[in-house]
């Protein structure tokens, strides 16, 4: 059933959605850079790599969390206007 | 179990220690019980409690056993956090809807959620309770290991031996307590909204303490033992743990499915879900539980290495947490990694055991129990039947862990268990995720989903962790059962070679979306089912205008009031069943049995019993659920009809709003017609009166005789003209409405415009003949042939010339005629030198009695131009006032061939 549906939105209510799809996208990043190491194959490299490695994921893990603690408070309370529309 | 502490402290104290904390715990509960109770619990419901409270993600496995994961698998560890971590970040995915949804539906397990949405339907239940309890029991064992373990580790060293003998003696004095609590404080209230405040509260404690003893192993390592974080560094890269093994399927793997459990937990889900977390509370534990967790394996690798360095070979890294600080003579700090390792084991038995006791006693006990005795929902007391029901449920839980440790005897196998029951708890997921996303999953597909993945899930990583020839014969794992080797259990459909606990995960996996997917594709769902599923999928639609499951008025109030009560407690029905009257409109307690209402009475029902269980109570009430499959689709078509019917009073509006506008300009015009109608009637009336006048006194004068004969023949003349002159107004009045009425005759046939002319100022002449006019003509252009009207054309053209005649005030007048043909048209231009008409008076002339000049002056009615105009307008022509050419000017337009169907 079509609902209406404004097609274009106001300045906040658009800075809304686009923080939501940041949200979104946060996991897929975070899980992009979580994967990462497969591609290092550490076992193969010479040099030792369980310390570089961990600080690496530890650095992701917390700008990943920073990020997440940016997006959140602007994700709160935005039920006023539903899903649907861009 | 290890070497002994020459340093540690006595066992008695640990015992002191560890009774004082629980005595701690129970005085916690106890208070934010109360403080609840009165109403002072506000920050009870903080979101900081709510993340806290997630901690119970945090077992004994993970505190004890991540070091140990660590020294035998480097980095590998990090996979368990990782995911939970994505899952977090990513809450507006998943984690939002499904709180949403479980406060909306009032869920009280996740058996209930997959029950609720796929129709109520208890058989569901029952999978999901009975697969929760198959992976959760060896979990529970594990913590009771864990706990024992570590009481081993301090009693080994002590004179009087008492840890050996006395194992089993610890564990099920562990066991014990923790029935004890769960009881106390996670069966006291029934409904789902009701937050166990003890429970929860206790909880968020244990999670600081786990966190604050792991920071504190972990500081003590980084800066006591080592010389800070470089020094640290120098060490990894110096130890056995200097290179990892990053295996790529179980990295991805293991992330997968620690995602996929911190959803589909038992516990996880009742902490998350049904304890009431909101969205505000989700959106800060987005961020706060993945800092929670990273701060729990910050240390991890460090105390890992330190432990491989420093104590004996053969030590169990899974202690390392206890037995380094115990080495290293720091007693008080063992101390404190003792309790938050047996924070991180009682907080996941306590949150177990009271998820899985709603679970059975929701899906299991209930229904069995209503089955036997139908009667009961109206005189035996529900409550104090479920509220036992889930106490029993608990003490048969806990013993099953008990008993599952005794059996299994601390093995090693129960080390791996941790991720067994993840990958256990992981078949949820797609009837899961596929209920809340896809309105298609059907109630078949996930039952076949949920055995497919249940039955892969214990055939191919549960039975064989008992070891080979454990459950599984030698021989099968050889050779498969009865010899088929693609069954072989750890080669499924011949891939071999694979880690088993990833070969264990796709195949699950796999399996069970496909048999979900295509169940669902393959079968019809019933109406409950679709109901349920578009309330779950759509649940941010505020505007749900579902259709009700319940007939109308088969239910007595009164009848659901009892039953209310024996669920909710009579007091608690009483308030419910009064709001909902008021919401009426009705005073008392009673409100109607409308749809609407056992709809809401039946939801809240199941924040109690469960959606299967409230629905079948609610149905021997009502009857059973009164919707069908073609009332649904009648619903949807009702809604349908609804927004098309707006939408064509819409367009009505929009048709009414422009009739209005024509009404209202039609209703103007008609006003000035009225005005210009009493206008023309009282110039009518005074045209007529003036010759009547001087017929009616000349005539008297006449009448009285003794006048000389020429003036009789004067006054006779006189009357004679002015009777004339009447006639002339009346010919003309009847001329005009004829051809206003369009009812006019035409003579139609070829005239030659130039002879028209010709004869027209003929006649025009005998108009003020005393002046003398220059008439300017371009007679070649003139010689046209009109197919027209003649006679009433020469009118035209006789009125445009006269008027010139009349009017035109310059003392040379001059006259030019202009002819010109185009495009199937003629026009003729009577253009004069006088000074013309002024530019407000042009709009007015073609009316009728228009006159510019006073009366006497013009010496006709001022009718000639309206005849004119509606001459013209017969002919198919017009005639116009032309301005800016130097004095008075008219064109008269007419077709060149006129078509009696024009006129």
């Amino acid at each position: 059933m079509a609902r209406r549906v404004p097609l274009f939105l106001k300045r906040r209510s658009y800075r809304r959605r686009r923080l939501r799809d940041a949200a979104r996208l946060l996991p897929v990043f975070g899980g992009f850079f979580f994967l990462l190491p497969i591609l290092w194959a550490p076992e193969q490299s010479p040099k030792p790599d369980t310390a570089p490695d961990g600080v690496y994921l530890f650095v992701v893990w917390f700008l990943l969390i920073l990020a997440a603690a940016a997006l959140a408070p602007g994700l709160d309370g935005g039920s006023d206007d539903d899903d649907s529309g861009t | 179990m290890t070497a002994g502490p020459d340093t540690g402290m006595p066992f008695n104290i640990l015992v002191l220690t560890c009774v004082t904390y629980v005595a701690l715990l129970f005085l916690v509960a106890f208070v934010a019980e109360r403080r609840a109770g009165i109403g002072r619990a506000r920050w009870l419901r903080s979101p900081a409690v709510y993340t806290l409270s997630l901690s119970v993600y945090c077992t004994a496995w993970t505190f004890y056993g991540a070091v140990g994961y660590a020294a035998r698998s480097g980095l590998e560890f990090l996979t368990i956090y990782l995911g939970p971590t994505l899952v977090f970040i990513g809450w507006w995915w998943v984690l939002r809807k499904l709180v949403r949804i479980g406060r909306k539906q009032r869920v009280t397990s996740i058996a209930d959620l997959i029950s609720s949405r796929f129709g109520k339907s208890n058989l569901l239940g029952v999978i999901v309770t009975l697969m929760a309890v198959v992976a959760m029991t060896p979990y529970i064992a594990l913590q009771l290991q864990s706990v024992t373990q570590s009481f081993g580790v301090f009693a080994s060293g002590t004179p009087e031996g008492w840890a050996l003998p006395n194992r089993d003696a610890t564990a099920i004095w562990v066991a014990a307590g923790l029935a004890l609590f769960s009881i106390l404080f996670g069966t006291r209230k029934l409904d789902a909204k009701e937050q166990h405040h003890g429970v929860v509260t206790a909880i968020a404690v244990e999670a600081v303490v786990k966190l604050v003893a792991l920071l504190a192993v972990g500081s003590f390592v980084v800066w006591g033992l080592a010389d800070g974080p470089s020094d640290i560094f120098r060490r990894i890269s110096q130890s056995t743990l200097a290179d990892w093994q990053l295996q790529p399927d179980r990295w991805f793997g293991l992330m997968f499915v620690s995602a996929a459990a911190v959803i589909s937990l038992p516990r996880m889900f009742h902490v998350m879900v049904v304890e009431g977390g909101d969205e505000a509370h989700l959106g800060r534990a987005s961020w706060a539980f993945p800092a929670y967790l990273m701060l729990m394996s910050l240390f991890i690798i460090p105390i890992a290495v330190m432990g491989l360095e420093r104590m004996p070979t053969g030590a169990n890294p899974d202690m390392f947490v206890l037995t380094l600080p115990l080495h290293e003579g720091q007693g008080a700090l063992a101390m404190l990694a003792f309790l938050g390792g047996f924070s991180s084991a009682t907080s996941m038995v306590i949150v177990e055991a009271i998820a899985l006791a709603t679970m059975v006693s929701n899906h299991v006990v209930m229904p069995v129990w209503l089955r036997l005795r139908p009667d009961v929902a109206m005189t035996g007391d529900v409550r104090g039947v479920v509220l036992m029901a889930r106490r029993v449920s608990i003490i048969a839980i806990l013993a099953l862990g008990y008993g599952y440790y005794r059996l299994s005897g601390g093995s090693a196998a129960l080390a791996s268990i941790g991720l067994i029951a993840f990958v256990g708890a992981a078949q949820v997921l797609p009837a899961m995720l596929g209920g809340i996303f896809w309105r298609g999953a059907s109630r078949f597909g996930a039952a076949l989903g949920l055995i497919v993945g249940l039955t892969v899930w214990a055939y191919t990583l549960f039975l064989p962790s008992f070891g080979n020839d454990g459950m599984i014969p030698a021989h099968v794992f050889a050779h498969g059962p009865f010899g088929i080797g693609w069954l072989r259990p750890q080669a499924l459909f011949g891939v071999s070679g694979m880690d088993p606990l990833v070969h264990a995960i796709v195949w699950s996996m796999v399996l069970n979306a496909s048999a979900f997917a295509l169940g669902s594709i393959f079968s019809f769902p019933g109406p409950v089912e679709r109901m349920q599923g578009a309330a779950f999928v759509n649940v941010f639609d505020e505007d749900q205008t579902g259709p009700q499951g319940w007939a109308r008025g088969k239910a007595e109030p009164e009848t659901l009031l009892m039953m209310a009560g024996r669920i909710l407690g009579e007091e608690a029905a009483l308030a419910f069943f009064e709001a909902e009257a008021r919401r009426q409109g009705k005073a008392g307690f009673l409100p109607d049995a409308t749809p609407e209402f056992v709809e809401l009475l039946e939801r809240r029902l199941a924040g109690s019993v469960g959606a299967a269980t409230a629905h079948a109570m609610i149905s021997q009430i009502v009857g059973r659920a009164a919707v069908t499959v073609e009332e649904l689709m009648a619903v949807a078509n009702e809604t349908a009809q609804i927004m098309e019917y707006s939408a064509r009073l819409e367009a009505q509006q929009d048709e009414l709003t422009r009739t209005a506008r024509q009404l209202r300009e039609a209703n103007e015009k008609l006003t000035q017609l009225s005005i210009q109608k009493d206008a023309f009637l009282s110039q009518i009336s005074h045209e007529l009166r003036t010759p009547m006048t001087s017929i009616r006194a000349f005539s008297e004068i006449l009448t009285e005789g003794d006048l000389p004969p020429t003036m009789v023949a004067q006054y006779g003349r006189i009357i004679h003209d002015e009777a004339i002159r009447l006639t002339r107004l009346l010919d003309d009045l009847l001329d005009l409405s004829v051809l206003e009425n369009g009812t006019v005759q035409l003579n139609l046939g070829l005239a030659n415009v130039q002879t028209l002319l010709d004869k027209a100022l003929a006649a025009a002449g005998s108009t003020r003949p005393e002046r003398s006019f220059t008439i300017l003509r371009d007679l070649p252009s003139e010689n046209i042939f009109v197919r027209t009207d003649a006679d009433r054309l020469l009118q035209v053209f006789i009125n445009l010339i006269s008027n010139a005649r009349k009017y035109c005030d310059n003392p040379d007048p001059e006259l030019k005629i202009a002819v010109r043909q185009r495009a199937g048209r003629v026009s003729v231009d009577f253009i004069d030198n006088g000074s013309g008409i002024p530019k407000e008076s042009q709009a007015i002339i073609f009316e009728k009695f228009a006159r510019l000049s006073d009366q006497s002056r013009a010496g006709g009615a001022g009718l000639g131009l309206a005849i004119c105009r509606e001459v013209m307008a017969n002919l198919g022509g017009s005639v116009s006032y032309l301005p800016g050419q130097g004095g008075a000017a008219f064109r008269a337009t007419l077709p060149l061939r006129l078509d009696r169907k024009v006129a």
